[in-house]
């Protein structure tokens, strides 16, 4: 090593590390093979899943969400410095694997990045690796003094992911510096002899150790120059041996995890991939009940997770303190795989999720609203989870006796009330309605071009009875040929679907298909976004449907509907995005447009609102099931809405509805707040005719 | 331990409206819906916990028409192994103790450890199980909230009598108990489950096959027999308040004061 | 007409009260009837309650024997077998004692069986025609029992008044000789006592009680409140506690407590009669309830139809103003 005299010799002097780096290269390479093979293992094992359709719009999908980290800015703070740490490591990623290459073959240049090219490239990357060393360092900071809320882990899911967190940004960063030593130890050697540099950015990095080292000796230079090349090395492949044991794994799995997400979020799995709906009759069981019954993509989001717990975050059963929280739906599971996959030993499979790592109260407190799936930066899939896991639940009769009942409702009656199937069209029969609005109960074909699908609540609570006849009104007012099934229609369905009780969703579905095909009509028409729901992605074969929004916003800009302006002038209004109209179905703004055509309407947007707004609490079966909570989710949102400075919520959904309504008492806001549905205060504004100025 | 739990299908009250029929001699039957008496709905649970505990099979029998299959086939849903319909124009109006005499004819054809029925049933008088274990000469208990196997040969069961008491009592097997709802939690049967027993032929037990006198059962032998249904003139009932809500809730303040003295 | 006996409940040497409901009933089946009370039983406790009964029964049958320290229905039955003539008609209370003995008792007497009558129509040659309810109370039905061979009838609690007349003798006849050593298949252990709750409503004067109409655990506070304004305690009926919204400690009713308050306001509640039970001296019974069918109107003295879930929150509010009144 003394006797190193010049800087030519203080790199080549890492040829005589070459097979040591060509073992640590093999060895690297082969752990790395041996783990993810391992891990592989239970993809292999678990169900299928098809996901290999239309590669044009999933390679799209890939450029949008994972290249253009698409969702990360959702998160201002975490989402740039997230950004920034990506962008660095996919320009370094061809830097990295050239430094690799030249412990072994000296004078190797990538292909294309010679000359002045390589310079760019060099000096570029040298920018990067800074920019990767500055954002590890910030994480850490974030991570040891800010402490975001979304970080903790509650103690009955275990003890704090900190110092986990923490080795790893420290990995990271000594990689940089690894790698700025490595360059700067040649450039410092280069420059002391005054030959051509490779000129080091500037303010990066590599530029600034090389400013530390640029008096120190060539020898203490060459042992740099090849201590950082083995600590590179060394940290490469350890970090890539150890990044599938834990959250980090997402750097590998995200591409793949995005490639094979879901296209259409809206259509639910189905009980097992490649089984119709008439041969069901031969899967024995159904549902999520072990590991393995999950499919292998599910298995590789549990992999991808990035614990960066935004879905937790959004989760309205997780703020309200309920037994769910979607980041550890997903840690746990993973943690599982690891445990029951091991890379070293063999696995063992087959214990029972619910009762193990999941309790039957932890998936029963999903309202399936979705916050969780929008937030994902690596689209991790949560709802056919919950919903595979309640089909498990369903299949093994391990269901709370609160559900028991309404689902046995539904199964005599068609409704989760218990009501008579003669009474469902009696919302009609109200005295000065029927005086002055006529429905009609379509028996077969009886001309009419468009069915109002009530749905049961609509058509069997006292109260929301009024949101039905609003929607007639409305029909009516715009001349629409349209009636009701009335004794014929049962429930949509919907939450029957979601809650696991699949067999008698499709009972259900049978029966009002067959009962719309009978009507003849050509088109359907909502006011209950859950049925809304139902009929568009879970029904095949029917016509097409609308939400009533959607009509009256077409209704107005078309000019058919007038609206009076609105008498108490002082009353500020807010809108609440119903999570099956809005962030399901994406309709966020007809609603708007309507609540924005009637002259003298105040409105003001809630902080969270559109795709980022808050469950009400949740519809159709759980509006009869008891979660053990600190707090009702529609007194949360109802808060937020007297926050933005609102008095009236408008809403679109008679759940939100109910628990709206609800809230508003239990909070006891009585007086200060009330709550009232599209249909019923567009009802209440419309110009009527004899109204209107000659 | 081979267990038997005699069923029966009800009008289920919460999903019905009782109301009588035009004729005024039975209540309005066209648009119920039936269901499992629930108290033998928890009795199945029961047996069914009981046997997961101590091996054995459940057997679900009633006495009644082939409407009433269709609750034999929700209770083999559930998890009975073994589901029964005896039936016979011959049992037709039969009062309590014919039911109990066709029941223990069946009874004798088989070895029963233990026989469970529901304390009563909607329309019943909380008569059968107690009868029945009578005729056979077995130990009987009612109001049974639990159900401990001490032995192949006793049980200790719990009782329950007022004041949220429980009585407990040891029991000799073969025994007859009749189950109080809240025994336990019965599970969910899912509709998947009663699709796959659609089809499973249900055995049938009739006179003949039961080696009954037929003078003993039905119309002819019944000693008790239900005349009609009807609403009782609602003379003195409540008084009810028609005012307001606000002129109602003054008059209950009125009341409360004027009667229990509010503190 | 048969001979009428009335087998009575005791504890502690005190008679049940449906002993003289029994009487009551005893001579609506028969005016001229004398009825016979028949007690099991042992030692001074037995003594106490046969004396209890002078004044409404001519005869009161004593039986008294070891076994029968605590009242096994099935060594009661054996017993009943060898003292009761061969004919009779025998009434007991439908409760949970008389629901584990009489129909069994009445296969051994080859006798006929009617349970829970709450009215007697009249006899019509061999026959006895009474009254039942079925469907939770939501019909009645006109029910006719053979009584040629004589008959076991449980008698709703509370369904007949007791009443005051002329004082019957009350000749103990002592029938234990009859009876002898008693085993059955049945064995009387111990009994648990119910864990004391943290209220004891046996003690208030007023009680909001609420049923299946309060519809969802949260909501319990809403009577909560009411309570607390008026001083007073929540108690429920049987589906409240099996859904698991109230302790066991609250419930009023046949399986529950039973409570003798001033006011009982009665709140979602249908008024299924295992719950009417466990209310006993008569209190001024206010009913809410949205089901103007419901049978709790037949029993209450005021009836309100309309939502509890909005009622009593205005009750509640309306109580406090009365009270910021007063105080000022």
């Amino acid at each position: 090593m003394e006797s190193i005299q010049s800087a030519a010799q203080v790199t080549s002097w890492l040829v005589t590390g070459r097979v040591l780096f060509l073992l640590i290269h093999i060895l690297g390479v082969l752990c790395f093979a041996c783990i993810v093979a391992k891990r592989l293992v239970p993809l292999v094992r678990g169900q299928r899943d098809l996901r290999f359709d239309q590669p044009l719009v999933r390679l799209g999908r890939v450029l949008k969400f994972w290249l253009g980290q698409w969702k990360q800015p959702r998160y201002k703070v975490a989402g740039t410095i997230h950004i920034f740490i990506f962008t660095g490591f996919i320009v370094l990623a061809i830097r990295a694997f050239s430094v690799l290459i030249v412990g072994v073959s000296q004078n190797f240049v990538m292909p294309g990045l010679s000359g002045r090219t390589g310079e760019i490239y060099n000096t570029i990357t040298d920018y990067a690796a800074t920019v990767v060393f500055l954002c590890m360092a910030i994480a850490v900071i974030r991570r040891l003094v800010f402490k975001p809320a979304r970080y903790a882990v509650p103690t009955r899911f275990g003890k704090a992911h900190t110092a986990d967190a923490i080795f790893l940004l420290s990995l990271i960063a000594i990689l940089m510096v690894a790698d700025s030593l490595f360059a700067a130890a040649k450039a410092a050697a280069q420059s002391q002899q005054g030959q051509p540099l490779e000129v080091l950015a500037v303010f990066s990095l590599p530029w600034i150790l090389q400013g530390v080292f640029a008096s120190t000796a060539l020898p203490t230079l060459g042992r740099l120059y090849f201590g950082a090349y083995l600590l590179h090395e060394v940290t490469f492949y350890f970090l890539l041996c150890y990044r599938p044991f834990g959250i980090q794994f997402h750097v590998e799995t995200s591409l793949f995890n995005i490639y094979f997400a879901k296209l259409d979020r809206e259509i639910l799995k189905p009980v097992r991939w490649g089984v119709s709906d008439e041969h069901l009759d031969q899967v024995k069981s159904f549902g999520v009940k072990t590991f393995e019954d999950f499919t292998w993509k599910h298995m590789l989001d549990f992999y991808s997770c990035a614990d960066c717990g935004r879905c937790s975050d959004n989760c309205p059963a997780n703020a309200v303190g309920r037994p769910l929280s979607p980041r550890f739906i997903t840690t746990k599971a993973r943690d599982y795989a690891f445990q029951h996959y091991p890379v070293v030993g063999s696995s063992n499979n087959g214990t029972p999720l619910i009762g193990g790592i999941y309790s039957a109260d932890e998936i029963w407190s999903c309202t399936t609203c979705g916050a969780c799936e929008e937030e994902c930066p690596l689209l991790v899939e949560y709802i056919d989870k919950i919903v595979d896991l309640r089909r498990g639940m369903i299949d093994d009769g391990n269901v709370p006796q609160s559900l028991q009942k309404p689902l046995k409702a539904l199964e005599s009656r068609g409704n989760p009330y218990g009501k008579m199937e003669k009474k469902k069209a009696d919302w009609t029969k109200a005295k000065e309605f029927q005086q002055t609005c006529d429905v009609r109960v379509l028996n077969g074909n009886d001309g009419a071009d468009t069915l109002y699908f009530v749905d049961s609540i609509t058509a069997y609570d006292d109260r929301m009875q009024s949101i039905g006849r609003a929607t007639a009104k409305i029909l009516n007012h715009v001349g629409e040929n349209f009636g009701i099934l009335g004794a014929a229609e049962r429930d949509s369905g919907h939450e029957v679907r979601r809650f696991g009780e699949e067999t008698l969703f499709m009972a259900l579905r049978d029966h009002n298909v067959e009962a719309i095909k009978a009507s003849g009509v050509k088109r359907i028409v909502t006011a209950d976004p859950h049925a809304f729901n139902a009929l568009k992605h879970d029904y095949k074969d029917v016509p097409p449907v609308e939400h009533i929004s959607q009509v009256i916003a077409r209704e107005v800009k078309a000019g058919k509907i007038k609206f009076n302006p609105i008498k108490k002038a002082d009353n500020v209004y807010t809108y609440h995005d119903p999570c099956y109209l809005g962030r399901h179905n994406k309709i966020y703004d007809d609603p708007r447009d309507v609540l924005d055509a009637i002259p003298g309407l105040k409105r003001v947007e809630m902080s969270r609102s559109r795709d980022r707004s808050f469950c009400c609490g949740g519809g159709g079966l759980m509006l009869f099931y008891e979660p053990k909570e600190d707090e009702r989710m529609g007194v949360k949102r109802v808060r937020m809405a007297a926050e933005a400075g609102a008095n009236v919520i408008v809403t679109a959904c008679p759940f939100c509805m109910v628990n709206i309504e609800d809230a508003i008492k239990v909070a006891g806001m009585e007086g200060k707040m009330t709550a009232i549905d599209l249909a019923e205060l567009v009802d209440q504004q419309i110009a009527h005719e004899s109204q209107k100025v000659a | 331990m081979e267990i038997l739990v005699c069923v029966r299908r009800v009008p289920d009250t919460s999903e019905n409206e009782i109301e009588l029929n035009s004729a005024g001699n039975d209540i309005e039957r066209d648009d119920l819906v039936y269901s499992i008496n629930e108290p033998d709905n928890y009795a199945v649970e029961e047996a069914l916990q009981i046997v997961a505990r101590v091996g054995g099979n459940v057997t679900v029998a009633t006495v009644g028409g082939e409407d009433d299959e269709e609750i034999i086939r929700r209770e083999m849903a559930m998890g009975a192994n073994h589901g029964v319909l005896i039936t016979d124009e011959a049992f037709c109006g039969s009062d309590g103790k014919g039911i109990a005499t066709i029941l223990k004819a069946y009874v004798q054809k088989g070895s029963y450890d233990l026989i469970m029925t529901g304390v009563q049933a909607e329309d019943g008088g909380a008569q059968v199980g107690g009868m029945l274990a009578a005729l056979l000469d077995y130990p009987f208990a009612s109001l049974v909230n639990s159900i401990e196997v001490l032995d192949g040969k006793k049980l200790k069961i719990s009782r329950e009598i007022e004041g949220g008491n429980k009585e407990i009592s040891e029991i000799d097997l073969p025994c007859l108990l009749s189950i109080q709802t809240g025994i336990n939690e019965p599970r969910y049967v899912g509709m998947k489950g009663i699709r796959q027993v659609a089809s499973i032929p249900i055995p049938t037990f009739g006179v003949s096959n039961l080696g009954l006198d037929p003078s003993a059962v039905g119309e002819a032998a019944a000693k008790v027999k239900r005349v009609d249904y009807f609403i009782p003139a609602l003379g003195k009932g409540a008084e009810i308040l028609h005012g307001t809500r606000e002129e109602n809730i003054d008059k209950v303040l009125e009341l409360v004061a004027a009667k229990g003295g509010l503190k | 007409m048969a001979r009428i006996f009335a087998y009575i409940v005791h504890k502690g040497g005190v008679v049940d009260d449906s002993a003289f409901e029994l009487a009551a009933a005893a001579r609506k089946i028969d005016p001229a009837a004398t009825p016979t009370a028949i007690l099991a039983g042992q030692g001074a406790d037995l003594d106490a309650a046969c004396s209890a009964l002078g004044a409404s029964y001519a005869e009161v049958w004593k039986i008294a024997n070891e076994g029968l320290a605590y009242p096994n229905a099935e060594l009661i039955r054996k017993a009943m077998v060898k003292v009761l003539p061969s004919g009779s008609i025998l009434l007991v209370a439908h409760e949970h004692f008389g629901i584990d003995l009489a129909p069994g008792l009445s296969i051994k007497l080859n006798s006929a069986f009617v349970s829970d009558v709450l009215d007697i129509a009249g006899v019509e040659g061999d026959a006895l025609k009474v009254v039942r309810q079925e469907f939770g109370g939501q019909v009645s039905a006109h029910v006719r029992c053979d009584i040629s061979s004589g008959a076991v009838i449980t008698i709703r609690p509370g369904a007949f008044k007791s009443q005051d007349g002329a004082p019957l003798s009350g000749t103990v006849v002592d029938k234990s000789a009859d009876v002898g050593p008693l085993t059955a298949g049945r064995r009387y252990l111990e009994t648990v006592v119910a864990e004391a709750g943290d209220v004891d409503i046996t003690k208030h004067n007023i009680l909001v009680s609420i049923g299946r109409g309060i519809q969802e655990k949260d909501n319990v506070a809403i009577a909560q409140e009411l309570a607390d304004a008026l001083g007073a305690a929540v108690s429920c009926s049987r589906p409240v506690v099996d859904a698991k919204w109230m302790e066991k400690s609250r419930q009023v009713g046949s399986s529950g407590k039973t409570v003798k308050p001033k006011v009982y306001l009665a709140c979602g509640i249908s008024g299924a009669f295992q719950h009417l039970a466990g209310i006993k001296g008569s209190p001024f019974l206010i009913a809410i309830n949205k089901n103007p069918k419901a049978p709790i109107f037949q029993v209450a003295d005021v009836g309100i139809v309309d939502d509890l879930l909005e009622f009593l929150p205005e009750l509640t509010a309306k109580v406090h103003e009365m009270r910021t009144v007063a105080a000022k």
